[in-house]
Order: C-alpha cells, then sequence, then structure tokens
C-alpha cells in the first residue's frame, strides 16, 4: 500500500533530513514511527503526502507519489497534523468536517449524516458547532481526528495523536485506533500508545532507518531505544 | 490580549454578529451587496460641499441598525482603529482651501472646513454601511453571494482568505506578545528595540501557518474552489429592498431632504 524507496530529503541545501530510507507497509497494517526529536518523522509524513518533494520513489497503492496523481493519492489520505492549530481553517468545526466530504462531491445531505457518525463515535457531540479558535488544545485534537475520520481515507497518518490529550480522550484514541481497520502510519514519542496500537515500528534516527519489526521486539530493546535516545514504555519497564 | 489585538480579533470576528436573526438578516445577501454598494456610490457623489444635502444619508444606517437589532455603539466600537483613519483624509482640507462661505459673527466658515466636514462624514457612513453588511451576512455568505454574481473566482477566493488571515495574524500576535509580556514584566506594550524582530518573526510565523493551513486545505481536496453556504433563492421581498433603498438613495441624492424639511417649518 505504502512503499518508500530510497528516499533521501534535505532542507533548503542543507544535510538531508532523510538519508537514503526504504521501507514498505502492506494494506491494513498499523505501523508506529518512532524516534528522537528531530529524527524526521514529520518530514517522512509530508514526503508520503507529497507536500515535500525528494529523491528516491514513494508510491501510494502503487500509484506513485508525484504530481499528477496528488489529487487522486491525497483523496485516499487523511493525515492528523502535530499542530492541530495548523489543520482547522473554517470558523467552526462542523464547517471544518464538511470540508473534505464536498470537495469530495458529496452531497450536503450525506456529508451531515457522516460528520454526525463521526462525532458520535468519538464522543464529541457537544463541539459540533463550537467555534475551532476557541476549543481547549485537547479539544481541538480530538476535533482535528474528526475532520479527518469525515474524509473516509483509505490510509490515515497521525502525527503525535496522543499529545495534548486527557487520559480518557487518549484511550478513546487509542480504541478508535484500534477499531480502525485502514492503514495506519503513527508517528509518536508516547510509546505505551504504539504498543497498544501497532503491529510494527519503525525507529528513526537521523534520517535513517535504525530499526524495522514487530512492535513488541523493538519496544522491548532497552539497549537499541536508549541508544536513540528513547526510552522502554512504561508498561514494559521494571519497577 | 492587549488593546490591539483585541480591537483586530473583534473586527475579524465581525461577521459571528451574521449568525443573529431580524428582518435584514433575511434578505438575500446579493440584496443587500447591491444596495451596499449603491449606498456608497450615492454617498461619494455629493459634491463636497453639500453639506446639508449629505446629512439626511445617515438616516438609511440608522434604519437599518434600528431593524437588524445591531446596536451603532458596537460599531464604532468594533471600527474604533479604522475610524481615526477615515476621519484623517480631510484633516488638511481647511489649510488648502480658504475661501470664506459663511460668516457667523467674528468667525469666518471657509470652503475648507465644509469640505473637511463633508470627506469625514462620507467616510463615516460608508464604514458604517460596509459593517452594516458584514454584520448581517457574513463573509462566508457575502463571498458565496460575490460567486453567483459571476466575480472572478481568485478574488473572491482572495477575499474570503485575507479575511482569515487577518485572524491569523491576530493569533500568532497574541501568543507573541504573551510570549514577551511573561519575559519583560511590568513593560507596558513592546520595547522599541524588539520592534524589528518582533515584526519580522510574526511576518513568518503567521506565513508559516498560512502555509500550512492551505496545505491541510489541499490535502482535503481543496482546489482553487470552495464550496460555499448555501444561499437562498432570490424572493421578491429581495427586489424590493433593491428598488426600495435605491429610491431612497435618489431621493435624498437629487432632493435637499434637509432643505425641504426647513422649508416646510419656516412657512
Ligand atoms: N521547514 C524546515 N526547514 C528547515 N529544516 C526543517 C524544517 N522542518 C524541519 N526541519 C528539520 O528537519 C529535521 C527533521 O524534522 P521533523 O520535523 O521531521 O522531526 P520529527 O521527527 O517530526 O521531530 P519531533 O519529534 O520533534 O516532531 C529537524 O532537524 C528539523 O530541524
Ligand atoms: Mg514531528
Amino acid at each position: 500500500m505504502i512503499d518508500f524507496q530510497n528516499v533521501s530529503f534535505a532542507y533548503e541545501k542543507g544535510d538531508p533530513v532523510i538519508d537514503g530510507i526504504s521501507f514498505t507497509i502492506p494494506s491494513g497494517e498499523s505501523v508506529g514511527l518512532i524516534g528522537a526529536n528531530g529524527a524526521g518523522k514529520s518530514t517522512v509524513m509530508k514526503l508520503l503526502l507529497g507536500l515535500l518533494q525528494g529523491e528516491g520513489t514513494i508510491r501510494v497503492g502503487g500509484t506513485p507519489v508525484i504530481k499528477e496523481n496528488l489529487a487522486k493519492i491525497r483523496a485516499g489520505l487523511g493525515f492528523v497534523m502535530q499542530n492541530s492549530d495548523n489543520q482547522m481553517f473554517m470558523p467552526t468545526v462542523y464547517e471544518d468536517m464538511i470540508f473534505a466530504p464536498l470537495n469530495y462531491g458529496l452531497s450536503r445531505e450525506d456529508a451531515d449524516l457522516r460528520v454526525d457518525r463521526v462525532l458520535t463515535q468519538l464522543g464529541l457531540e457537544k463541539l459540533k458547532y463550537r467555534h475551532n479558535h476557541k476549543l481547549s488544545g485537547g479539544e481541538k485534537r480530538m476535533a482535528a481526528i474528526a475532520t479527518i475520520l469525515a474524509m473516509e481515507p483509505q490510509v490515515i497518518l497521525m502525527d503525535e495523536p496522543s499529545s495534548a490529550l486527557d487520559p480518557r480522550n487518549r484511550r478513546i484514541v487509542i480504541n478508535l485506533i484500534r477499531s480502525l481497520g485502514q492503514t495506519k502510519l503513527i508517528a509518536s514519542h508516547d510509546l505505551d500508545m504504539i504498543l497498544d496500537t501497532c503491529s510494527r515500528v519503525i525507529l528513526l534516527s537521523e534520517g535513517r532507518i535504525a530499526a524495522d519489526g514487530p512492535a513488541e521486539e523493538i519496544l522491548r530493546n532497552r539497549e537499541l531505544l536508549e541508544a536513540n535516545r528513547l526510552e522502554l514504555p512504561l508498561s514494559l519497564s521494571p519497577r | 490580549m492587549n488593546k490591539m489585538e483585541k480591537a483586530l480579533s473583534e473586527l475579524s470576528g465581525m461577521d459571528r454578529l451574521a449568525e443573529q436573526d431580524s428582518p435584514l438578516h433575511r434578505i438575500h445577501p446579493s440584496a443587500k451587496l447591491l444596495s451596499t454598494v449603491l449606498y456608497v456610490i450615492v454617498t461619494v457623489s455629493f459634491s463636497k460641499y453639500d453639506l446639508s444635502g449629505l446629512f439626511p444619508m445617515i438616516l438609511w444606517p440608522l434604519l437599518l441598525f434600528q431593524i437588524s437589532g445591531i446596536t451603532l455603539r458596537s460599531c464604532f466600537y468594533r471600527l474604533r482603529i479604522v475610524l481615526p483613519l477615515v476621519m484623517a483624509v480631510g484633516l488638511f482640507n481647511p489649510f488648502f482651501d480658504r475661501t470664506p462661505v459663511l460668516k457667523i459673527g467674528a468667525f469666518t466658515v471657509t470652503g475648507g472646513m465644509i469640505s473637511m466636514l463633508t470627506l469625514m462624514l462620507k467616510g463615516v457612513y460608508c464604514l458604517m454601511a460596509s459593517y452594516l453588511l458584514m454584520a448581517t451576512t457574513g463573509i462566508d455568505q457575502l463571498c458565496a453571494a460575490l460567486r453567483k454574481m459571476h466575480f472572478p473566482r481568485m478574488l473572491v477566493t482572495l477575499l474570503l482568505l485575507t479575511y482569515r488571515y487577518v485572524g491569523v495574524m491576530t493569533e500568532e500576535l497574541a501568543v507573541m506578545t504573551d510570549a514577551y509580556q511573561l519575559r519583560a514584566p511590568g513593560q507596558k506594550g513592546i520595547h522599541i528595540s524588539a520592534w524589528g524582530s518582533f515584526q519580522g518573526q510574526l511576518l513568518l510565523r503567521s506565513m508559516d501557518r498560512a502555509q500550512e493551513l492551505y496545505s491541510s486545505m489541499l490535502l482535503r481536496g481543496y482546489h482553487e474552489h470552495f464550496h460555499y453556504a448555501d444561499v437562498s433563492p432570490f424572493h421578491w421581498t429581495d427586489l424590493l429592498y433593491i428598488a426600495g433603498s435605491a429610491a431612497v438613495f435618489f431621493f435624498f441624492r437629487y432632493f435637499n431632504t434637509a432643505r425641504l424639511i426647513g422649508t416646510f417649518f419656516v412657512r
């Protein structure tokens, strides 16, 4: 479904931020993308979305991510941004949620139904007509996730979905991620969440893949994690 | 929030008033737009010495304020940062144009004074009319109406995004001033030595955010046209509104109403 072959990228003639990475994610798999601050997680996502162009080839569902295919590819990708402030641009949550469905040709009635379904699924009915700029940080994050679910994408990309969330909302998001059948790529420092939601983990370090394998295995490997400025997930650390 | 931000954010949030309901809110956006444009044209067309002719033009916006339930106070309060600019336009007229037109005792009223007042009034009237339009219609409806009237898509999108951009910039400004004040307690405003970097940062940050917001739009299927709000169909009352307001404007324009009323009483 997602295929990176020897992909490199540098912001404005600096050192490469992504340095020749290759991996393949089959349809339906949940993959956690972990790594220290600045390791290149967000950059990988932006490359996949075609927001940045690097070297090498990236394919989504067999279609190369190049300018001509962007509209088609993006219709199937839902991206929850690291900063929700930058994601929501309409005045209210409802208008933001309905934006993508309308653009993809749904009638207003169908789009309305979809919005209500997603809001109920997330337990966010109260937020529907709230103004985006007046939401709390965590509410904004939940609303941003809702806007993406309203797109019904085939692939879901999440950049730090659990940051800013209280334990209850974090749990809701974790359960949600587990219940979604789509292909998922989740970048996070919340290794407990990754352990709960992903079967596989890709560990990035300075733009290279330091490890790629079953989540249980990598997240239990204390030496590997510490060598890459990470720690064992709480649920796996000895007391 | 400091004063400037507060004023700016109120300005950008002005179309939230449009969520209220009144007979004026229910008029078709295109009708209100046309009528407002007409009002502005007629107001501007008064000669620069025709102060008495211009006076009655204020009756129209006053009437609309009454009907819409929007207060005149809120208008001047929200527009307080633009108002001085509009007022300043005619400020130098009294110095250039010293032809006497009227003598009241020892005091000579010059042409320049009259034209200054006329200009100021024109500015204030137009502001009031635009405020009413925004406050009863809302930016989305307004843009939808412009599109329906076949305004170029580029311009309408630009208008909509600029309006939103003011909001983004205000938010960044608020975050930055808060961050500044927390590390410079007891200072009033921002010290002049920090102005340069402050402005630069503000521009960069709001541009970055605008860029990210734009990506977010692209990722959700936006290609250069918005699905504007649904505009209700044109009703005969909307036509009546246009015709009625046009009649009133032209009456004020071609008959000096103030003088008419004056002669009425003198007789
Ligand atoms: N717009 C940009 N211009 C230049 N360099 C950038 C830009 N954005 C990110 N970088 C650099 O690229 C590197 C990778 O950044 P990226 O945002 O992908 O990291 P990340 O793994 O998502 O980190 P975090 O966990 O902090 O979110 C960092 O060293 C960062 O400084
Ligand atoms: Mg990141």
